[in-house]
């Protein structure tokens, strides 16, 4: 058989959106680690966003689907946990393209680490992000919640065209 | 022909039938290095299962909305990593048993969770002062677990501990507005503290199984994790305007299946469709 190169499966994988954030696509996301021919089988290696995210099973789904539309026969996907996926994955040009959907990309650098002792006063004031509205451009916005629409996202408010809105939390 | 969801989620299939084979093999030896593992890894998977499984609860029914998501969320996070942590005992036990056979088909005395995560939720504060206590002892652990021998523990850790690092921002700063917040808000907070901290003490009582476990490198001795807890805790109660009780007496048990009347309850909630009709597909 034919085995398309792994850059054209690579395009591929490009066009196949993410399901909860249609305007970037799963290689935007930073989430296909790798690509490889076993013999026959093509091999897909994908790791989760968060643990508990509900896209992961649409998201192999959807892998699956546009590989065999393409004509890929024998397909295995692999779930890789190490090392963990981060936003700084999410490549520049997705980036923007969530802005413009009205959501705030990540602020690279800014994960919360789980230490919380010397952090105590910047926890008990407002936000220390300076987290863009990506609606009027104002960085007059406050958090309303940790946790936003999904787990990867927190609630903000802008305090200038006061619309809420969800910035992709950096992780 | 397209594929249907259920066999995308089935995972290797050769794994799963080499792994069914072993359905019939004998139960683990107590004792035994893969029984304390098996353990290990259901006291872990079992914490974030039951506390996942009470946040749940709150779906629809929190105070405000933003809240309510907020919650979902964690509860999704914490069932996410419940899944890791049980399919890796279920593969270590190898007698078949995925995540979803170890969580829907086992008995009260199985389940190896510390009793504070099947307290119930009580108001708001309770639940808060709950996660916050969890999160206090759940962020170090994990952190120490990214250390451990067994490769396919610290990946877990890893990632668990990166949505863990939120989790307890986002309890620690409403404790800290809660607590130092209104008068009613404090009282009701101090009223959480004083009726919880007795089972906050349990994850850092250690028994032969742990310290077996932390002797071969697998996970941490769990009294190593004290001094970090003690540490943010005291730190977030002194901003929380809050008074830590005197006495550190812990209620023990339910790392060895000893659990209290609640357990019974939220297992029937949790399990009834799974016993009702096995194998049930969504
Ligand atoms: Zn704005």
């Amino acid at each position: 058989m034919v085995r398309p190169a792994l850059e054209q499966v690579w395009d591929w994988l490009g066009e196949v959106p993410d399901p909860e954030i249609p305007v970037i696509s799963l290689t935007d996301l930073g989430i296909i680690r790798d690509v490889a021919w076993d013999d026959d089988t093509l091999v897909v290696t994908v790791t989760p966003t968060y643990s508990g995210c509900p896209a992961t099973s649409v998201i192999n789904f959807e892998i699956e689907k546009k590989l065999r539309d393409e004509g890929v026969g024998q397909l295995r996907l692999e779930r890789q946990l190490t090392p963990p996926w981060t936003t700084d994955w999410i490549k520049p040009q997705a980036r923007e393209a969530l802005k413009a959907y009205g959501i705030a990309p990540p602020i690279d650098g800014t994960a919360a680490d789980g230490v919380l002792a010397g952090r105590i006063s910047r926890l008990s004031g407002q936000s220390n992000l300076a987290v863009e509205c990506p609606r009027c451009g104002s960085t007059k916005t406050e958090k309303v919640s940790q946790f936003g629409s999904t787990p990867c996202k927190a609630a903000y408010r802008c305090t200038d065209c006061l619309e809420p809105f969800d910035y992709f939390k950096c992780i | 022909m397209a594929p249907s969801l259920s066999d995308v989620m089935t995972p290797d299939a050769a794994a799963l039938a080499a792994a069914q084979k072993g359905e019939g093999r004998a139960p683990l030896k107590a004792g035994s290095p893969e029984h304390d593992l098996f353990t290990g890894l259901t006291r872990l998977g079992d914490n974030c299962l039951i506390l996942g499984h009470r946040v749940s609860e709150w779906c629809g029914h929190a105070p405000v909305l933003e809240e309510d998501i907020a919650l979902a969320n964690m509860a999704l996070d914490l069932i996410g990593q419940t899944q890791l942590w049980l399919g890796l005992a279920g593969e270590v036990e190898g007698r078949g048993r995925d995540a979803d056979a170890l969580a829907f088909r086992r008995d009260g005395w199985d389940f190896h969770n510390i009793l504070l995560v099947e307290r119930p939720n009580g108001d708001f504060g309770q639940t808060l002062m709950r996660q916050f206590l969890f999160d206090a002892w759940h962020a170090p652990m994990l952190k120490a677990l990214e250390g451990s021998s067994d490769d396919r523990i610290a990946a877990i850790a890893q990632k668990a501990g990166k949505e863990v690092a939120y989790h307890i921002e986002r309890s620690a700063d409403l404790v800290i507005r809660l607590g130092d917040g209104t008068e009613e808000s404090h009282a009701r907070m101090q009223a959480a503290l004083e009726a919880l901290w007795g089972y906050a003490g349990e994850a850092f009582i250690a028994d032969a199984v742990d310290t077996r476990l932390a002797e071969a490198g697998l996970m941490p001795a769990p009294e190593s994790l004290r001094a970090t807890f003690d540490e943010t805790v005291n730190a977030v109660f002194a901003e929380a305007a809050l008074t830590r009780p005197e006495s550190d007496f812990a209620h023990k048990g339910g790392k060895q299946g000893r659990h209290s009347e609640h357990m019974g309850h939220l297992l029937t909630d949790m399990q009834w469709l799974q016993r009702a009709y096995p194998d049930a597909k969504w």
